[in-house]
């Protein structure tokens, strides 16, 4: 048990986990319907081209098979319709690939069938019986090979300030190419859709989805039905980190499929599925560059990027944006293309293009670093800057020098070698290195039902999900918070898209949106309470609500301790069963927009490089948070550490191979696709701030799901550095780039 | 959260699949031949199995196909088995079978006859936390919970095995078990602490 605001006791335990860690929590396809079948895709083995022939015939002979969908059989959805006149006005074109459409293949492993059965076992037996000839065309999926004609690429928009190149005429400069290759979030749960069609347009979905709200907009939009005749359910999100802020291919083929045969449909993918139907992080190129005067104050950054899409899709994300605003620097230029290539679309992947932008400007800031002789924290502090230089806004709040100090102080950052490659502890070579990263901090609109009953307990609601981070414990303690009351009594509930719209989970906004939502319901029904006391209690009659407070389930006189009634015993004074309200809080105020807010974070690495094979590992690690108040102190200290592992993974495991002959992914597979898995985890320390913003909303708080790995890949690059004297500029490090030799070879 | 289903609905609803039902329910003894193909499919019939399961013995009739871990998650609703790769490779599946750790995914139900499977669910007494399942919340060894099962499932059997020794066999041992939420940190701290106690668990 723990204090909070000094009145209140509470266990600091997810008020979900319990039904995680005795296996109750339901997840998307752990819900068996009456009478359900099993949908399993059959995908591409081509990456580009047409089918000419799909023979379905054997697979529907065999036994349990209740359909094989395909292009030719799909019945019609009003969201597949390109011709917007022809479209009903409710619809919406769906976004991305249209899953069972054409016989059109557009990327290797696409889905072009969909195989129905009576069971599991039936319907993946029948996948290999269905047999595509295909008409192949040309192909390109070589990132490396195809960004260097630029006829390729696709421009997006362009920045500057100042001059351009200025970086070159300072007295000092670095100018860096920087390689990452395509990542996959690759959550533990598979994706999944339970698809029900109660009447012709009316539907259930049970579905992993970061947005119910998102995902019913989408399914309403597609298939030209009510909003209120679709049913999201989400109350469990076996992480997602990015990967289900939109609806995938499975979302619409388990619809199709449950309407085509009128019975309950589970379409669950598999891991392989995982790494191409779901999104993934852009590969990258980069290119910076950065000048200093003899004093380290930069002089000018230069900042180029080009990430890849789909051929039918564009995506983009904020790869140069982190270099246009961190540090003050008067003359700053950034240029971003797309490549298009023939693979799937990519999407967010967790700290998404900060995560890809950070790792390019706070190395080329490292190497600047040794270029003038100066440390690295030094440097950074010397260019730090209080107004956001891009919008010449001040930042509403910016602490990051609190979080230098003590990483620095935690880290040991007094042993680390000022000449690269020159300490050594027990046969490995010693380095040190550190990184900051940045995210936008957002306040947006959403919508909290509260219910007071007679019994004493508060029930929240609100359609948002938590895919992990520990939503539901946090909602819960901004509540407990506002209302001073315990926390056992209060229940938040999310993940329906019943539910009071809320946003989806995604981009760090989580805890400020929601959050502020909770406290303004808090503060709205504190405030019935208060006319209701008035009202209905003699003993308050003719007051004014202001001399009111209600704390510890009580309505209180402020002036005399001894003047109150307990909240249960109102309700039943005033006869009323309930208090049942709706509030919906919007986004940033006239005063809060005076600011630009963002999450700041400063991560500490000290690793070893083993000079014989140039095996690095990763020895501690400090990372520092700056992102307001911190609501939910454990869970928030966990999702950092998650953070941090991630971090691991893209700094030194993961990387997706693609066989650029075929178009075929070489590693879809846990086996191969190494994420970090225990052997590789560091003692790591979490620290935060823990200060409240004042100028971003109401509770103080902002979100760290981004920051906690942005700037990580960096702090680890720049460390191997420190340790070796090499430079790794292509993640992940691998011993080949630090000029070993491949084990293999 | 239940789904919407009226029991009204529900009747109506079967009333139209009436024909599809019917065709899914007929047995299927058709063998088909096919001249190309290597494999001929078959009539799938049933199996049958005695297992028990969370300590309740069970007679089933199962298709010879199943995996232990669709058997579970599927046939029998024991969800807290989770499936992260149906290739051995994640550790999500975790159980034990006559108390050895093991991947359920990789594991024919058949090749289960006479064994003991401890699942997740079996692992609490009722409503109280076996004491693995309280330390990982109180340690917050996990974030989105779906690696969890396996977790303590491995964790269970780190301890019982005597690898609980050091963080570094804990890792050692853990390391079958990914959890991409990165709570491998406290979930070795939740281990330390059982182990710690030096209680049998």
């Amino acid at each position: 048990m723990k204090s909070y605001n000094n009145t209140i006791l509470w266990e600091d335990e997810r008020v979900d986990g319990a039904d995680k860690v005795n296996g109750k929590a339901k997840y998307a396809a752990e819900h068996n319907l009456p009478n359900m079948a099993y949908a399993v895709f059959v995908t591409s083995t081509i990456a580009k081209g047409s089918i000419k022939n799909l023979d379905t015939t054997k697979a529907l002979s065999m036994p349990g098979v209740l359909d094989v969908i395909y292009y030719a059989n799909c019945p019609s959805v009003p969201g597949y319709i390109s011709n917007a006149a022809e479209r009903p006005k409710n619809v919406i074109e769906w976004r991305g690939h249209k899953v069972l459409y054409d016989n059109k293949v557009r990327f290797f492993g696409q889905p072009i069938a969909l195989v129905v059965a009576d069971s599991f076992e039936n319907a993946n037996a029948a996948v290999r019986f269905v047999k595509a000839e295909y008409e192949l065309e040309k192909f390109e999926t070589n990132f490396d090979k195809a960004r260097l004609d630029v006829t390729n690429l696709k421009p997006t928009s362009n920045y500057k300030r100042g001059t351009e190149k200025k970086f070159k005429e300072a007295f000092a400069f670095v100018e860096s190419e920087f390689n990452i290759p395509i990542e996959v979030h690759n959550a533990m749960e598979l994706f999944a859709t339970i698809a029900y069609w109660e009447t012709e347009d009316k539907v259930t979905l049970y579905d992993k989805t970061q947005g119910p709200k998102s995902t019913q907009f989408t399914v309403s939009r597609t298939f030209g039905i009510s909003d209120k005749n679709v049913r999201v359910i989400a109350e469990n999100v076996g992480g997602a980190f990015g990967s289900a802020l939109r609806s995938w291919a499975n979302v619409p083929a388990a619809c199709i499929a449950a309407k085509k045969l009128n019975r309950p449909v589970k379409l669950v993918l598999t891991r392989p599925q995982m790494f191409s139907l779901v999104g993934y992080r852009p590969q990258s190129w980069q290119k910076v560059g950065i000048g200093a005067d003899a004093a380290g104050n930069f002089i000018g950054i230069s900042h180029e990027a080009i990430s890849n899409t789909s051929r039918y899709e564009d995506f983009r994300e904020g790869i140069v944006d982190v270099s246009k605003f961190l540090y003050a620097c008067e003359n700053v230029d950034t240029k971003y293309n797309l490549l298009p290539l023939d693979l799937s679309t990519p999407i967010w992947m967790r700290g998404p293009g900060e995560a890809t932008g950070c790792f390019a400007l706070e190395s080329a800031i490292d190497e600047l670093s040794y270029k003038l002789k100066m440390d690295p924290i030094e440097l950074r502090l010397k260019n730090f800057t209080t107004i956001n230089p891009e919008n010449k806004m001040p930042f509403s709040d910016i602490n990051l020098k609190d979080c230098y100090a003590y990483g620095k102080n935690q880290i040991g950052w007094k042993n680390r070698p000022t000449v690269p490659g020159t300490l050594k502890e027990n046969g490995w070579l010693i380095g040190y290195g550190m990184s900051v990263g940045v995210f936008g901090a957002g306040k947006g609109s959403a919508s909290v039902r509260i219910v007071l009953s007679n019994d004493g307990k508060i029930v929240l609601e609100c359609a948002v999900s938590d895919m992990g981070p520990g939503t539901t414990t946090s909602m819960t303690m901004i509540a407990a918070g506002a209302l001073q009351m315990p926390i056992q009594k209060i229940k938040f509930k999310l993940g329906d898209s019943d539910l009071p719209p809320g946003p989806s989970q995604g981009g760090s906004g989580t805890t400020s949106t929601v959050g502020s939502a909770v406290d303004l319901a808090c503060k709205t029904l504190q405030q019935k309470l208060k006319e209701l006391a008035i009202k209905s209690a003699p003993l308050f009659a003719g007051m004014n609500a202001d001399a009111l407070e209600v704390k510890n389930e009580m309505v209180i006189s402020k002036l005399d301790a001894n003047a109150k009634i307990d909240i249960v015993g109102l309700l039943k004074l005033a006869n009323q069963d309930k208090i049942d309200l709706t509030i919906t809080s919007n986004g940033k105020t006239a005063a809060q927009l005076k600011f630009t807010s963002n999450s700041f974070s400063a991560h500490f690495v000290k690793l070893g490089v083993h000079p014989k094979d140039g095996t690095v590992k990763i020895l501690q690690v400090v990372t520092t948070g700056d992102a307001g108040k911190i609501i939910s102190p454990k869970t928030a200290r966990s999702q950092m550490l998650g953070g941090v592992v991630g971090g691991i993974g893209m700094a030194l495991s993961e990387k997706l191979e693609i066989d650029h002959r075929s178009g075929q992914i070489m590693n879809a597979s846990f086996g191969a696709y190494h994420v970090p898995t225990h052997l590789q985890i560091p003692p790591t320390d979490i620290w935060f701030v823990n200060k409240p913003d004042p100028n971003i909303n109401d509770i103080g708080a902002k979100g760290i799901g981004e920051i906690a790995l942005i700037g990580f890949a960096a702090a680890v690059t720049n460390a191997v550095y420190n340790a070796t004297g090499k430079r790794v500029r292509d993640l992940p490090i691998t011993p080949e780039k630090l000029g070993y030799k491949s084990k293999q070879s | 959260m239940q789904p919407c289903f009226q029991q009204d609905n529900r009747r109506s609803f079967l009333k139209k699949s009436t024909s599809l039902v019917a065709l899914y329910l007929t047995p299927s003894v058709f063998v088909k031949a096919f001249a190309v193909d290597t494999i001929v499919p078959m009539p799938i019939p049933k199996e049958k199995l005695t297992i028990t399961i969370n300590g309740k013995l069970l007679n089933l009739e199962i298709d010879a196909r199943t995996t232990l871990l669709n058997l579970l998650r599927e046939d029998l609703a024991f969800t807290g088995t989770k499936k992260g790769c149906e290739m051995g490779q994640c550790g999500a599946c975790t159980i034990h079978i006559n108390g050895k750790r093991t991947k359920s995914c990789i594991q024919l139900a058949l090749n289960n006859q006479n064994n003991k499977i401890t699942t997740i669910e079996g692992l609490s007494d009722g409503e109280k936390l076996h004491p693995m399942q309280a330390a990982f919340l109180k340690n917050d060894a996990f974030q989105c919970g779906y690696c969890t099962s396996g977790q303590i499932m491995s964790a269970v059997a780190c301890v019982r095995e005597g690898n609980a020794k050091s963080r570094a066999s804990i890792q050692a041992y853990m390391d079958t078990n990914i959890c991409r939420c990165g709570a491998y940190q406290n979930i070795v701290d939740a281990i330390v602490e059982v182990a710690k106690t030096g209680a049998k668990i």
